[in-house]
């Protein structure tokens, strides 16, 4: 791993936390509409996972989904268009945050059912292997959709077929207002699901992969579990899950009352924050300086300036457009 | 031309379109060496080996969501279900996923699969490998459904379906899948997707049905015929996009429509076949549009329950009569 890589991965970091900052601001102001889910604090995952893969390898996502479609190669302008609700969107207004997707980067839509995604990932690995495109297939989801039966069915079948998919869990703790932990550590006080496995990792020996815990905050330990995980997927040698360990800052959805959760569980992950974390970390090992940090600050601004100004100018859609595409041509 | 059962030009089908095009491939339930439950992919895993003819787990979810996924990445995915009952469990994979996935992304992809499934009753299956779902499908945005009468529509229909660039659903009914007719042996042989066929001219009075009904309707016709009414029977073959045009036309000429479905009444294709004729045809009906379907209950086991509940050649000719 490079210098320059890790820069990257700072930079990537810190576009990903400014991006849903805006959002989280455009939306109190109602200049975004509907619901959005926020990546905020989970960073690291996006950006580990992605770095590991190629343009044109395809990525599933979650109705928490910006941070991947961001960390995946897609432009902040178009992103911001689509929130906005704007023709100049990804999909010209018509999906909105829990529909974001960009086929010819390879992102197959953020999804609004949760766990509806695995399966369709499990499809392009499929596809992938029928065509021998060499292909892999990124799968994120949280930790309440490994509850649904599309989880289960799904890893059971690319397991069998030795499918390249790499499915990666992003355990925030949470799924909806309840938490989910191991049987008996459990504190919420009628806010919890008891899990009676420890990890949700160890759940990969059922289907017969490797099953692997990293730490979700740590963007670096992210890449490595990935970048093998890919590469044996690329071998034909069958998919795997990786349990990424994290936590997100802001509540399920935004304006949600944050009345669930302790604040000083929220305060003690805060210190864990994947972006300062790592800019301690490569300053303290001498790799990047005060001076770039601020650098890359201003580029991130000037970035999400111009994307959002870019979103702000753009048209609403023509009302022709809403009977547009509901049949293929 | 040959002749073939249902199943057999289903299988033949399906052939040529693999041969026609490597992305086709088939995913299901006992698909492969096993040749299909009820056939229709009988050869098929011999001639194109297990990676074009994959047996699945019992995951109609997975799979077929999976199938989704395939298409939306470059490859043709035919998933065949068991029976259709069990398309609820898949269904989120259908209704949430497969029919919004192109418009919701802004028209920058596209989903072309065929789902297809054996549906129907007079079998005493009871209530979970009886019933027929084709309602639900046709109510979303995003998907067709298509429902052959005859082992030559099996074959020109689900051509055009895996030649499809959207979501098809494709609704086979068990009883039919052992009935012969002559099919053509043409790989190019394709039926429209939204066009119905007339499959007896008659002046007095206009049958829409659909499936295994049609056979019902051309039997209860001959036997009308001898009482001096003279039926008129449409076979939609395709739910949706339905051919309402067709039915109208009829429905002008006769000036009297009767639709007739295997499955329940309420929010039905023959209520939505009601309203059109209402609205678009109504100066010209001289009686009550009549709608005959199942009584509203789960298909029961007991065959002399299964028969009370369902539609019958005897019914058809009682409504119709009534009708005069």
């Amino acid at each position: 791993m490079t210098d320059e890589t890790k820069k990257k991965f700072y930079k990537d970091m810190l576009r990903l936390r400014r991006f849903e900052e805006n959002v989280q601001d455009l939306f109190a102001k109602m200049k975004i509409l509907g619901s959005v889910h926020l990546y905020i604090g989970e960073e690291a995952i996006a950006v580990g996972a992605c770095a590991a893969i190629n343009k044109d390898d395809y990525l599933a996502s979650t109705h928490r989904g910006h941070g991947h479609m961001l960390a995946k190669g897609a432009d902040a302008g178009r992103m911001f268009a689509e929130l906005f609700g704007k023709e100049t969107g990804y999909n010209k207004a018509k999906g909105g945050s829990m529909h974001l997707a960009a086929p010819d980067i390879g992102i197959m839509g953020a999804n609004g059912i949760v766990g509806g995604g695995i399966p369709l990932a499990t499809g392009a690995g499929l596809s992938a292997q029928k065509l021998k495109n060499g292909k892999v297939v990124l799968c994120f989801f949280g930790d309440g959709a490994t509850s649904q039966g599309t989880f289960h069915e799904s890893l059971n079948i690319a397991a069998s077929y030795n499918l390249p998919v790499v499915y990666i869990c992003e355990n925030n703790l949470y799924a909806g207002g309840v938490k989910q932990c191991f049987d008996g550590e459990c504190k919420n006080e009628g806010m919890d699901y008891p899990r009676k496995i420890k990890d949700i990792a160890d759940r990969a020996s059922g289907y017969g992969m490797p099953g692997v815990i990293v730490d979700g905050n740590d963007v670096e330990v992210v890449y490595k579990a990935v970048n093998t995980a890919v590469k044996r997927a690329r071998k034909g040698d069958g998919p795997s899950l990786i349990e990424c360990k994290t936590y997100r800052w802001r509540t399920h959805y935004e304006v949600e009352p944050d009345t669930y959760r302790p604040q000083e569980e929220v305060a003690r992950w805060k210190e864990k924050c994947p972006i300062t974390c790592y800019a301690d970390k490569l300053l303290g090992q001498g790799i990047i300086t005060q001076q770039e940090l601020l650098d890359i600050a201003e580029q991130v601004e000037d970035e999400m300036n111009a994307a959002i100004e870019f979103a702000e100018k753009s048209p609403e859609p023509e009302l022709s457009e809403a009977l547009q595409d509901v049949y293929a041509d | 031309m040959s002749k073939k059962s249902m199943s057999a030009a289903i299988a033949m089908a399906q052939r040529e379109e693999m041969i026609r095009d490597k992305t086709v491939y088939i995913l299901g339930l006992d698909v492969g060496a096993y040749g299909g439950a009820f056939g229709c992919t009988r050869g098929l895993w011999k001639e194109f080996g297990k990676e074009r003819v994959m047996d699945m787990p019992i995951a109609e979810a997975g799979y077929v969501g999976a199938a989704v996924g395939s298409a939306a990445t470059g490859m043709r995915p035919i998933a065949e279900l068991q029976f259709s009952d069990w398309i609820t469990i898949a269904s989120d994979m259908l209704v949430n996923q497969a029919a919004n996935m192109r418009y919701t992304f802004g028209g920058s992809l596209s989903v072309p699969m065929v789902l297809r499934a054996p549906v129907g009753g007079y079998l005493s299956a009871a209530s979970q490998h009886s019933h027929m779902f084709e309602s639900w499908f046709a109510f979303v945005p995003g998907l067709k459904v298509v429902m052959p009468a005859t082992p030559a529509d099996a074959k020109g229909l689900l051509k055009s379906a895996i030649r499809d660039n959207g979501p098809v659903i494709f609704f086979e009914h068990k009883k039919l899948y052992d009935i012969t007719g002559e099919v053509p042996d043409d790989p190019e042989y394709l039926v429209p997707l939204g066009k119905a066929r007339i499959a007896r001219t008659g002046k007095d009075v206009t049958i829409a049905t659909y499936s295994y009904m049609v056979n019902f309707a051309l039997e209860a016709a001959e036997k009308l015929a001898a009482d001096g009414i003279d039926v008129e029977v449409i076979d939609l073959r395709t739910i949706k996009p339905m051919d309402t045009d067709t039915i109208i036309e009829s429905v002008k000429k006769t000036n009297r429509l009767c639709c007739l479905q295997e499955t329940w009444l309420t929010c039905s294709v023959a209520s939505q076949i009601s309203a059109v004729v209402a609205e678009q045809a109504f100066d010209y009906l001289d009686a009550p549009i009549k709608r005959i379907g199942a009584l509203d209950a789960p298909n029961p086991f007991s065959a002399k329950l299964e028969t009370y509940i369902l539609p019958s050649v005897e019914k058809i000719i009682q409504e119709i009569k009534s009708m005069f």
